[in-house]
């Protein structure tokens, strides 16, 4: 039985500000991104210390994901929620950390814990790890943000059963520049998942 | 309401094939060449002392560089590419027989590193270090009107692009999906994989009793995955990529997310296990990883099925090993041939697989390709022989 | 060997990004893996990082790992007798 798709929460990190549903919950001007992840780590799922030992793009993801999935995540249940993210530069802010380390070769320490996160798709992993998410994740690279393409694979994975739910990620991360927009699409909800509805919450 | 409807019922009735092949490794640079060297048992992997890679000298799959320059002075260009990007395009070019700029068709590129090398000992970071950018270059040479897609997804990427093929064709977003995966051997990924601890000091041994790690690899490998049956390999009837949510770099040790992924691969195909004849898994030598896949087999009913790890003959070949290793397991379907899984010696995972220990004849039908890659990632994909009815 | 251990103590709490846990917070004896502070695979191929770069030790067999990394008791031990730095 097909049932309309919709957008049901969304969640936008840029600039030191946190918004939940159009909600802005957290407003630090000023502050590095380390000590403003702190913060917004405090309201978004505080009591996992493991978050302290991510990257910059993996926190950013996490934080994101996890001001929508406290609330929507059951213990005990399925919760068979896909992960469909993207960026438009991979892990290269890491990829530049990890490459300053093995640059010179008189002082060369390879980190592994730098390493693991030259994947983009880690910050998947963390939140599937997190959530217990047993569920489809792809990472997709675009240039730019792309509704349509969220919108119309989002939609695939749904028709095709192959998840209830789709939590929907842009989570862009470089040097000193991010933004994450994380939603979720399901069956429930008010605003239509349609490419203009997603890029309207893009540029709230 | 109708247009979810119309969405699921398109999904349903659509097939979705993979017609022409093809790959630059090693062990040459187009696949028949690769069948004849895996048949005699030659594997690509070689000792390098390269010490602006690594101050050790290491095992590894790496590209003739002689060779590649040639070949792609061959195939002719203006541009200045990447070393990468010549791979790519090279095993791309023989299989784009149709045309591309037809609005219809898309270009998937799969990749955990991309030009990666763009990034070393400079300020500023080449614009060709973007994977889109990486993308866009690829599609600039064949004339390519659809916006590539990028799929970078670890050491699932090649054959989880195939996935995503398959599930953009079945929405009927296009007809014809040209799928390019490749990474290379650099200094990144050596010192990488070194400071996890994880390089065989020999040529990596899948599934063997005194295995010790992995031995890198360098590849492109390319696909055309199309709704068009005529000419087919085979149709791809099942596919799933289920995380393990256990561990960013280790893997899950029930095998949950290989078992869930391989489960839903089958289910969706309406397969029992039995019927499965082969599968190519993933089988990188590392004591963790070939043990998890030993455990998630089992637990999907496949002990039973012949199984081979091309990384003997490769190395790992990071995004280009899904989609390159699955190339050859569709030779194996065709010429319903099993080949040896290279390096393998004595059994060595806890729990019983049938590990193809010589190479030997064998009716395949059905061929099950899986990867397992870093963040807990899994995919697998059932591949079904064309014949009548298919 | 005190200054040893407190030095020990904080490059771990640094070096593995252990928010909110001071060097009073860990004990000499305390096992640092398994429950201890909850330390994985990845952290201890950092410590064998943190024993090169820091103490000039270069662990041939990771196997020796499990053994040095068991406490701050044993690693200091073993920095002590084995450092280069």
């Amino acid at each position: 039985m097909e049932t309309k798709q919709y957008i049901n929460g969304y969640c936008v990190i840029e600039n030191n500000s946190v918004t939940v549903n159009g909600q802005q919950v957290l407003n630090t001007p000023g502050l590095a991104f380390p000590e403003f992840a702190k913060q917004a780590y405090q309201l978004a799922d505080a009591g996992y210390p493991k978050f302290f030992k991510m990257d910059n793009l993996s926190k950013l993801a996490f934080l994101a994901a996890g001001l929508l999935l406290k609330d929507e995540v059951e213990d005990g249940k399925d919760n068979n929620i896909a992960l469909l993210f993207a960026n438009s530069s991979s892990s290269l802010d890491t990829d530049t950390k990890f490459q300053e380390q093995i640059n010179d070769r008189d002082n060369y320490y390879p980190s592994p814990a730098v390493f693991v996160y030259t994947l983009p798709n880690i910050c998947m992993g963390e939140i599937s790890i997190r959530y217990k998410l047993y569920t489809e994740n792809t990472f997709f690279i675009f240039a730019h943000f792309n509704a349509e393409f969220f919108a119309g694979y989002a939609a695939v994975l749904l028709a095709a059963n192959k998840a209830e739910k789709v939590l929907c990620g842009w989570v862009e991360f470089y040097k000193d520049s991010y933004k994450a927009f994380i939603y979720i699409v399901s069956h429930e909800g008010s605003t239509e998942h349609t490419a203009d509805n997603i890029t309207k919450l893009y540029h709230t | 309401m109708e247009a979810q409807s119309r969405l699921a019922h398109i999904m349903k009735t659509t097939n979705v094939y993979i017609a022409g092949t093809n790959c630059i490794t090693p062990l040459g640079f187009d696949v028949e060449s690769n069948v004849l060297n895996i048949l005699n048992g030659n594997s690509g992997i070689r000792l390098y002392t390269n010490t602006k890679l690594l101050a050790t000298p290491f095992h590894a799959g790496i590209v003739d560089d002689d060779k590649l320059e040639a070949a792609f002075t061959q195939a002719g260009s203006s541009r200045a590419y990447t070393r990468l990007e010549k791979m790519m395009i090279l095993a791309l070019k023989p299989i784009i027989t149709r045309p591309v700029a037809d609005g219809r068709s898309v270009l998937i590129v799969s990749t955990t590193k991309g030009n990666i090398t763009a990034i070393a000992g400079i300020d500023n970071v080449s614009p060709d270090a973007y994977l889109g950018q990486l993308a866009e270059n690829i599609s600039g040479y064949f004339g390519f009107t659809t916006q590539p897609v990028v799929v970078s997804n670890a050491c699932v990427s090649g054959i989880l692009a195939v996935s995503v093929a398959k599930r953009l064709l079945q929405s009927g977003m296009y007809d014809n999906a040209f799928v390019v995966s490749g990474d290379e051997v650099t200094e990144f990924v050596l010192s990488g994989f070194s400071s996890f601890q994880a390089m065989s000091d020999e040529p990596c041994k899948p599934y063997s009793a005194h295995r010790n790690g992995v031995t890198l690899g360098e590849a492109a490998a390319a696909a055309l995955i199309t709704t068009d049956k005529e000419g087919a390999i085979a149709r791809i009837t099942g596919d799933s990529s289920i995380n393990d949510a256990n561990h960013i770099s280790g893997p899950s040790r029930t095998g949950e997310g290989l078992y869930r992924s391989v489960t839903n691969a089958l289910n969706e195909t309406g397969v029992k296990p039995e019927e499965v004849d082969y599968i190519s898994a993933h089988g990188t030598a590392t004591v963790f990883n070939d043990e998890m896949e030993a455990i998630a087999f089992n637990r999907a009913g496949l002990a039973q099925v012949s199984l081979n790890s091309f990384k003997g003959y490769y190395g790992h070949t990071l995004g280009a090993s899904g989609l390159l290793e699955a190339v050859i397991g569709l030779e194996s379907m065709k010429q319903n041939r099993l080949f040896a899984s290279l390096g393998y010696d004595e059994p060595g995972v806890s729990q019983r697989i049938s590990v193809i220990t010589g190479n030997s004849s064998k009716t395949i039908n059905y061929f099950l390709k899986t990867a397992s890659g870093f963040g807990g990632c899994n995919t697998a994909v059932l591949f079904k022989k064309i014949a009548d009815g298919n | 060997m005190e200054a040893l251990k407190l030095e020990l103590k904080e490059k771990i709490i640094k070096i593995l990004n252990l928010e909110d846990v001071t060097p009073a917070d860990v004990n000499d004896d305390d096992a640092l893996f398994g429950d201890g502070l909850g330390l994985d695979s990845i952290d201890a191929l950092e410590l064998i990082v943190m024993l090169d770069k820091d103490y000039g030790i270069k662990l041939t067999d990771p196997a020796e790992g499990k053994a040095i990394f068991f406490s701050v008791e044993t690693m200091a031990k073993y920095v002590s007798e084995h450092r280069t730095k």
